[in-house]
């Protein structure tokens, strides 16, 4: 079957709401860490995270959503809702069952779980909410997107931290192939209360920096952890034929490839699995390595693991062998929202010829060999991008995407 | 999408309540017999159900290291024992699989919930706090924070280094993550998966959030038979825990080494209703449909499915949903189907209930013994369809469809075929 096409993105990031907003600022290189807002961190040893600002749920969504919603979803629902109409796509307007819905999670509705986790430790089982059962699942928010929107095709969730936008992805491409005609996917994520800022804190890799611009340096000499965020990115993916059936004229590129690996256990000394899934993705794709105009990096500011991605990265195209960029830093990881958002900021920079860069890093580590875009953006003539992406626990994520064939 | 790829399940393990294994299941769910129980695991006189279905499971008596017990949440521990014993049965071990071509797909509705709710209570000093206290964090949390902890998990124990994934949508998670998991090997992504679903819910916080929608059943006194699936009485599900994990491998992969096959994957898929995040449409159409096209994708006749495990949750939209769906799918041949709820027996595990339904399902064909549907005496007139009713019924079934609905919409189907083997 043909590729899949991308024919509509939502966007919803610390440093914008709505795609040409985020673009702008990320093109800038704008910075959106800051100093927690939503909680007193006096008492936490991490104190900055991503947040949105300037996001009023009521503005978008109906009343009745707001009791049965996590922020998460709030988000998550106005992205899906920015995609298709940017898609221009309608349920109704398309075959019985044909569209469908794969979102990734990683830590589901987090704050409203903590809600009523107080509610019931504090006060008692009948003052638990009637929509605990779903509003903090990590289904809930391809369930709603779905209900909202009339999507009676496949449904899907994947939950493999912070490489889920890829993996989404990868799913909704396999539900393309088992004939749905569209999908939406991709992830937003956001577990900024007290509990789920605790229990990030136990993964032992967020910065404990308190300056914005010296928190989350990956690749640089100076990294230190990484600061999470809030945010993140829906896709609407179609198969070209159905997407042309319906008047699409334009599109922001192609799904070409995509490979994911595991990585080995963390006491067996042997490499990451990441350099593998790179050159699968580029199998996949049908791509060489010299084929590749740009990497987006996971970036996860740890040293070894930022030292490990860039010899995935040098070892697959040579030593500053790719322009390597890390747009993140302005954001924060956003979890199963961070690969989502990457795949937007590729399709961005393929669609306008432009490598955003990576903000705040200025010094590469020793063997960090890669040609990482900082300070101004890098104009490029872009055709081929492959996103990187990892999540906690050894997951390894790939994706090849093209931009589409000029006219 | 055919590739010529085709998946069979090779080895079966499960952990569910009344007995830890494989074989310990099936004696259960084969007899009619109930493990359905009032909760032990902590008070449950402050809650409107107080009945559940939990496994006697001792992660130390079951292989694990102290240190593994202390680092997972019980559901990882029933996914990591029962990948073993799945192993086992297939005659495969750790060192006959390519790690690069060796994947995993576990399904959990809810993760680690219970470890969840267990560090919630002192990090908050019960509640007390909303600034919940650092000091008070063990390291762990952020596993049970992030539920891919679960999949790692399986995927260090059984050295798989390909394509990796926790698969969550809720109370299909069991049947969408062994459906994933067939997709990688027919996309010829990996040769073996290792797939299945798991999931320990029983904990308060879980038990308090389906009181507030009245979903499991308020029969506290008669909780050895509480779980009523199809009958008049029937008054909501009873919480449960399980899990239960397969061997899939490529057919070729498995006939060049002379495994042991059970049945062979023929069809899978899922649908959203995309019509209330709790509640279901009573025509059944888009599990009828999820049906029709799993049937489809196995080149099946409906009138060839010779056995239906349903979801039968036991609650009163449920049982009729589901009814309608498979009449709307198999037509006049749904009445000459049989069709039965093991939740009767064990309960409803949510996400974990997809794949030890499958397990049940692949025992039935290897046995030719179709399990009962428990505690059904009087069927609701809605629900007029050959049930089983609480004695497992001789049949040989070659082609076994099993199906399942879940919160958010989820409307999934598989289709099992035996005559591959």
């Amino acid at each position: 079957m043909n590729k899949p096409i991308v024919t509509g993105i939502g966007v919803l990031a610390p440093t914008g709401l709505g795609t040409e907003q985020y673009w702008a600022a990320t093109r800038n290189g704008a910075k959106g860490i800051g100093p927690v807002s939503r909680f007193e961190t006096e008492q936490y040893p991490v104190v900055l995270a991503g947040e949105i600002d300037g996001f009023e749920a009521r503005e978008h969504l109906a009343s009745r959503l707001l009791p049965q919603t996590d922020h998460m979803t709030r988000l998550a629902l106005v992205a899906a809702d920015w995609a298709l109409a940017d898609a221009g796509a309608k349920a109704e307007e398309l075959p019985e069952f044909s569209a469908g819905v794969v979102t990734a999670s990683a830590s589901g509705g987090f704050e409203f779980g903590h809600r009523e986790l107080e509610a019931l430790w504090s006060k008692g089982s009948e003052h638990v909410s009637a929509y605990q059962s779903f509003a903090w699942f990590y289904a809930v928010n391809t369930g709603q997107i779905s209900i909202r929107h009339g999507l009676r095709g496949a449904g899907g969730v994947v939950v493999t931290e912070q490489a889920g936008g890829l993996d989404a992805f990868a799913m909704a491409r396999r539900r393309l192939r088992d004939g749905a005609g569209l999908m939406l996917t991709g992830g937003v994520d956001s577990a900024l209360c007290p509990w789920g800022w605790v229990a990030q804190i136990a993964c032992g890799r967020l910065s404990t920096s308190a300056d914005p611009e010296r928190a989350y340096l990956p690749f640089d000499s100076a990294a230190n952890g990484f600061v999470p965020g809030e945010g993140g990115a829906i896709l609407v993916v179609e198969d070209p034929e159905s997407a042309a059936a319906r008047g699409v004229a334009r599109d922001y590129g192609t799904f070409a490839g995509y490979s994911a690996t595991f990585d080995p256990p963390p006491d067996s000394g042997r490499p990451s699995a990441l350099r593998r899934a790179i050159e699968n993705a580029l199998d996949d794709a049908g791509c060489q390595p010299s084929d590749v105009d740009v990497v987006f990096a996971d970036g996860a500011g740890v040293p070894e693991l930022d030292l490990a991605e860039a010899e995935a990265i040098s070892a697959v195209f040579g030593a500053n062998g790719v322009p390597v960029t890390a747009p993140k830093t302005a954001t924060g990881r956003l979890y199963s929202g961070g690969a989502a958002l990457d795949l937007a900021t590729a399709l961005l920079a393929l669609r306008d010829g432009l490598i955003p860069p990576t903000p705040n890093v200025s010094e590469l580590a020793p063997g960090i060999d890669i040609d990482l875009v900082t300070g101004q953006p890098r104009r490029a003539d872009l055709r081929t991008a492959v996103v990187l992406a990892r999540g906690y626990g050894g997951y390894n994520s790939a994706v090849v995407l093209r931009a589409p064939d000029k006219p | 999408m055919d590739t010529g790829r085709r998946v069979v399940v090779t080895g079966i393990g499960v952990v569910a309540p009344g007995g830890t294994g494989r074989e310990a299941f099936w004696d259960l769910i084969s007899s009619g017999r109930t493990a359905t129980r009032r909760i032990s695991f902590f008070d449950p006189s402050p809650f409107r159900s107080q009945v559940a279905a939990e496994c006697e499971f001792d992660p130390v008596r079951q292989g694990l290291t102290p240190r593994q017990a202390r680092r997972m949440d019980r559901a990882a521990q029933f996914a990591v024992v029962c990948a073993r014993e799945a192993l086992t049965d297939s005659g495969l071990s750790t060192t006959d699989l390519d790690p690069r071509r060796t994947g995993v797909s576990i399904g959990s509705a809810v993760g680690c919930t219970t470890g969840l709710e267990a560090e919630y209570s002192v990090v908050s000093d019960s509640g007390r706090k909303w600034q919940v206290d650092n000091d008070y964090a063990v390291p762990q949390l952020f596993d049970y924070f992030v539920p891919s902890s679960i999949s790692s998990e399986v995927a260090w124990d059984v050295g798989a280094e390909g394509p990796v994934a926790l698969i969550s949508t809720g109370c299909t998670s069991g049947l969408d993550a062994v459906g994933h998991g067939r997709d990688v090997i027919t996309d010829g992504l990996a040769d073996v998966v290792i797939a299945g679903a798991t999931d320990a819910p029983i904990s308060p916080i879980t038990v308090a959030c389906f009181d507030a929608i009245k979903a499991t059943t308020p029969r506290n006194d008669e909780a050895e038979t509480a779980s009523r699936p199809f009958d008049r009485s029937r008054n909501g599900f009873v919480l449960a825990e399980a899990s239960a994990v397969f061997v899939l491998e490529e057919l070729g992969h498995a006939r060049r080494r002379g495994a042991r096959i059970y049945a062979e994957i023929s069809g899978f898929a899922t649908r959203c209703n995309a019509f209330h995040m709790t509640g279901l449409r009573p025509d059944g159409k888009e599990m009828a449909e999820a049906i029709r096209v799993a049937l489809d994708q196995g080149r099946i006749n409906p009138t060839e499915v010779d056995y239906v495990n349903a979801h039968g949750s036991g609650t009163k939209q449920n049982d009729r949903h589901e009814t309608a769906a498979v009449k709307l799918s198999l037509g006049e041949h749904a009445y000459r189907t049989p069709m039965s709820s093991i939740k009767s027996m064990i309960g409803h595990s949510l996400g974990a209930i997809g794949s030890v339904e499958i397990a049940a399902c692949l025992l039935a064909m290897r046995e030719d013994l179709l399990p009962p549907t428990a505690n059904l005496h009087e069927p609701d007139p809605e629900c007029d369809l050959d049930y089983i009713p609480r004695v497992a019924r001789e049949k040989k079934a070659d082609v076994v469809l099993t199906v399942g609905s879940g919160f958010g919409g989820f409307q999934s189907a598989m289709v099992l075929d035996r005559r591959t083997a």
